[in-house]
């Protein structure tokens, strides 16, 4: 990618360090160059540009699989002869498709090869000092003039003294003095540049390197993060389990209010942690907005929902059950579905199943039946469907703790919605019975070893960009001679700068006065 | 309080609505004595041409720089006076609800007009453009606050728990400021067109110089003719004025739009445990950031100059308004709060 810089004309108003051509070799080389020439070049660096936003289009309207799975499964439901093919294009997960890959890439190269000339040569423009003066100052876009009655000599060295205490870069010359200033925006521009393919590193280390493990927490329950403790986990392909940092805490209690509205106004997570096995334990809340950080890794709180206790008895009247089980969300008011299983009974064929959901305010609809109108607990209720038979868990098959495998199960009721403490006898022997209500939260850890380079490259790019776009490049030359008829000296200023000439007239005019103050100038001529 | 800051929103588009019609008002008497002006400018280049003159002379120049006169003077005082009321309106919504006013959309729409007109006053002030873009910035900005006041209004409230940082001041402030100049320049950008146009007909209209066989052959061969809303560019200023305007801008809000950013990024690493995620909403303002940055690049690449890069410049005021307004409202997203 081509850098932004200002076309020039000659050699000495050309204010840009735009690379010359360098000297024809074989035909192998040039038709190479040429190839690396087109893709280094603004138009195709603008081009990719635009083609990179035109590519990251459907991941900004579809549903993206890494961050909505449930809503991509809904589309790919609603639209069955189109979604295939979408699929296949990676149209599902954009920012991971080899063709997204391709854009950013070919941009990245571009910009890596114009940058590797521009820093030479900007480099380069750095030691070398302000260009000659032109034949004709009054021809610039900004000049003055005016007679003086020191010497020549002290014309220049006060001329020469005024721009240097503004911080101009000077050079004498033998009839008068060179200046310029703002080397700074091209500084900036290059930092802001390299600062972009270090964020780029930053990412790809991120990911790389990176763990995020995601994990539900009863209350009352620890946790301790290994690679096998988290119910999900994303690591990074170079990430080693032993990097993982092996903090454990437990979770003490959890919160959340909500107003009159049922909008929620705060979630907290009392835990006591240790940050390694043998380590003293801390106290912690962890908030949205407030994770807890142990080392390079940071715990998050992420959701939250209700267990509610439950003791499941067989038909002998022997405790098959006794625990909390989570119910999962559905949505804002907190109609949980929730499954339990109760395999402990006396004969597998009279193992017990229950599907069904958890109202935290409980109310019953004339039009939806039993729902929910609050998420806060409030008046909770539970109401299940029973099945018996063989729950399948012996069969070898990996089985999600939130789904039955209803196959060798029947259907025996269907429970009145139960309050807490209300027991329902099962038909055909057994009975549940809520005890109470329980809450858990997810907590998802990440660790991310590129995140400080990125922030690093980040602050590059804000600071490389105020840089480039707020200074200006400007040339300033002062000839001083002799009038002729006269015989006094005659200081002659003139200045130009590529960009913003309105302010460059502003402060040219503030310049001047001043030179013409510190030369001892007089009348204006 | 929450009642004052509405009813000072109401006045404040009342007021706004006022000043629209001054400068409408003003724009018209004006365009007439200008169009004569032009015509005569026209010419009088040409003729200094064809002497030998200056050869960067421009055809198109103003014979003299664009005065305001007494109704936009006066249109320009009743648009300092709305965005007093403006102000007022947003400060009062913060005391209402005792935190920044920008947690929804109904205030953010409001800020972000709010910093529209504070920059097109700023660009009156220092001379870089005139009166005759206050109907063109103050139509938009009322039909905003209009849709901002009914479609999106918000009662006062606290915010949401995901909201309650610190952060919000400092992400959404920045994002408020780059959006209100970007949606400025925006609209200076397609009033370059319209006077790129306007220039480009006079131009060919002026007069048949013999030594430009090719203008006399168009005319003869497509009479050329304005229409609306061409029409309008007789009371803007030169198409160079307005490019360079809307350049100023976008170079000023460009930097806010990247640290509002990075802001959010550093914000979203603290609340949702990564710092990137490809959200709609961070798609859509990496979109927009993107097509700046081809703005940026395209104003100095040579055949991508003016006209192009002002439609790049449209595209990306359409990138931001898809990602404040289509994103919130129709896509499912962690920021859909609104």
């Amino acid at each position: 990618m081509t850098l932004i810089q200002e076309a020039g004309t000659d050699e000495s108003t050309r204010l840009s360090t735009q690379p010359e051509a360098p000297r024809p070799r074989g035909r192998r080389f040039v038709q190479v160059r040429y190839a690396w020439r087109q893709l280094t070049s603004m138009r195709t660096a603008l081009l990719l540009l635009f083609l990179l936003a035109l590519a990251s289009v459907p991941g900004g309207f579809i549903p993206q699989r890494p961050r909505n799975p449930v809503r991509v499964r809904d589309y790919i439901a609603a639209h069955p002869t189109i979604s295939p093919t979408m699929d296949r294009l990676g149209l599902f997960d954009v920012f991971a498709s080899p063709w997204f890959a391709a854009v950013y890439l070919l941009l990245f190269v571009s910009l890596i090869g114009c940058l590797g000339p521009r820093i030479r040569l900007h480099a380069r423009a750095l030691r070398t000092p302000p260009p000659k003066l032109p034949a004709r100052l009054d021809r610039l876009p900004a000049s003055d003039r005016w007679e003086t009655g020191l010497s020549p000599e002290q014309a220049v060295e006060a001329v020469r003294k005024a721009l240097k205490s503004q911080r101009w870069r000077t050079v004498v010359r033998e009839n008068g003095v060179s200046a310029e200033k703002g080397y700074l925006r091209e500084t900036g521009n290059l930092l802001f540049h390299v600062s972009l393919v270090v964020l780029l590193i930053g990412i790809a280390a991120g990911s790389l390197y990176g763990f995020k493990g995601s994990v539900l927490v009863k209350e009352g329950d620890a946790f301790a993060s290994t690679a096998l403790s988290y119910d999900d986990v994303q690591p990074g392909h170079r990430f080693s389990s032993g990097s993982l940092v092996p903090f454990n805490f437990t979770l003490d209690s959890f919160n959340a209010t909500y107003t009159d509205k049922g909008e929620a106004s705060t979630f907290d997570a009392e835990i006591d942690w240790r940050p390694s096995p043998d380590a003293a334990s801390k106290k912690y809340d962890v908030r949205v907005n407030h994770p807890l950080v142990v080392g390079a890794a940071k715990l998050y709180l992420i959701g939250h929902g209700y267990a509610p206790h439950v003791i499941v008895k067989d038909a002998q009247g022997s405790v098959a059950l006794d625990t909390t089980v989570p119910c999962l969300p559905q949505g804002v008011t907190f109609l949980s579905d929730c499954t339990i299983k109760a395999p402990n009974v006396a004969a597998r064929g009279e193992q017990l199943g229950f599907q069904g959901f958890f109202t935290p305010t409980t109310k019953v609809d004339p039009k939806l039946g039993v729902t929910s109108v609050f998420p806060g607990l409030r008046a909770p209720g539970l109401t299940l469907a029973a099945f018996r038979g063989d729950l399948g868990l012996d069969s070898g098959a990996s089985q999600s703790v939130y789904e039955l495998d209803k196959g060798n199960l029947s259907q025996v009721g269907i429970s009145p919605t139960m309050k807490v403490g209300d027991t329902w006898q099962i038909p055909g022997g057994g009975s549940i019975e809520m005890v109470g209500v329980d809450t858990w939260a997810t907590f998802q850890v990440t660790q991310d070893p590129g995140k400080g380079l990125a922030l690093l490259a980040s602050i590059g790019i804000v600071g490389g960009l105020l840089l480039s776009l707020s200074i200006r490049r400007r040339r300033l030359w002062a000839r001083v001679g002799e009038d002729s008829s006269s015989g006094r000296t005659v200081v002659e200023i003139g200045g130009l700068a590529r960009t913003n000439a309105e302010a460059f007239a502003t402060e040219f005019e503030t310049i001047s006065e001043r030179l013409r103050g510190r030369s001892g100038g007089d009348a204006r001529v | 309080m929450s009642e004052l800051s509405d009813g000072l929103l109401l006045a404040t588009v009342l007021v706004y609505a006022a000043a629209m019609l001054l400068f409408a008002g003003a724009g018209a008497g004006a365009r007439g004595r200008r169009v004569q002006a032009r015509v005569e400018a026209v010419r009088a280049s040409r003729v200094l041409a064809g002497a030998g003159g200056p050869s960067v002379a421009e055809p198109a120049a103003p014979a003299t720089p664009p005065q305001n006169g007494r109704v936009a003077r006066l249109a320009i005082g009743v648009t300092a006076i709305g965005w007093l009321l403006h102000l007022t309106s947003i400060v009062t919504r913060g005391i209402a609800v005792d935190r920044v006013p920008w947690g929804n959309m109904y205030e953010f729409s409001s800020a972000a007009a709010f910093v529209a007109v504070t920059g097109f006053l700023v660009l009156l002030a220092r001379g870089r453009v005139d009166a005759s873009l206050g109907a063109f910035v103050l139509v938009p900005v009322v039909l905003y606050l209009g849709l901002a006041g009914t479609v999106l209004y918000t009662a006062a409230g606290p915010l949401v728990p995901a909201l309650n940082s610190y952060w919000i001041k400092i992400h959404v402030a920045a994002a408020i400021t780059a959006s209100g100049a970007f949606l400025l320049a925006g609209v200076i950008a397609i009033l370059y067109l319209v006077r790129e146009r306007y220039e480009d007909t006079v131009a060919r209209l002026a007069l048949p110089d013999p030594g430009h066989r090719q203008t006399m052959v168009l005319r003869k061969e497509r009479p050329v003719a304005l229409q609306f809303p061409f029409t309008l560019g007789a009371s803007l200023p030169e198409a160079k004025k307005l490019d360079r305007a809307s350049y100023t801008v976008i170079a000023f809000a460009f930097p806010v739009w990247t640290f509002a950013i990075i802001a959010g990024a550093i914000w979203a690493e603290a609340a949702w445990g990564r710092y990137w995620g490809w959200d709609p909403k961070e798609t859509w303002s990496f979109i927009t950031w993107v097509l700046y940055a081809g703005y940026l690049h395209a104003r100095a690449t040579a055949g991508w100059k003016g006209s192009k890069a002002a439609w790049v410049a449209i595209a990306a005021a359409g990138a931001l308004i898809i990602d404040y307004y289509i994103v919130n409202i129709f896509v499912v997203g962690l920021h859909s709060y609104a």
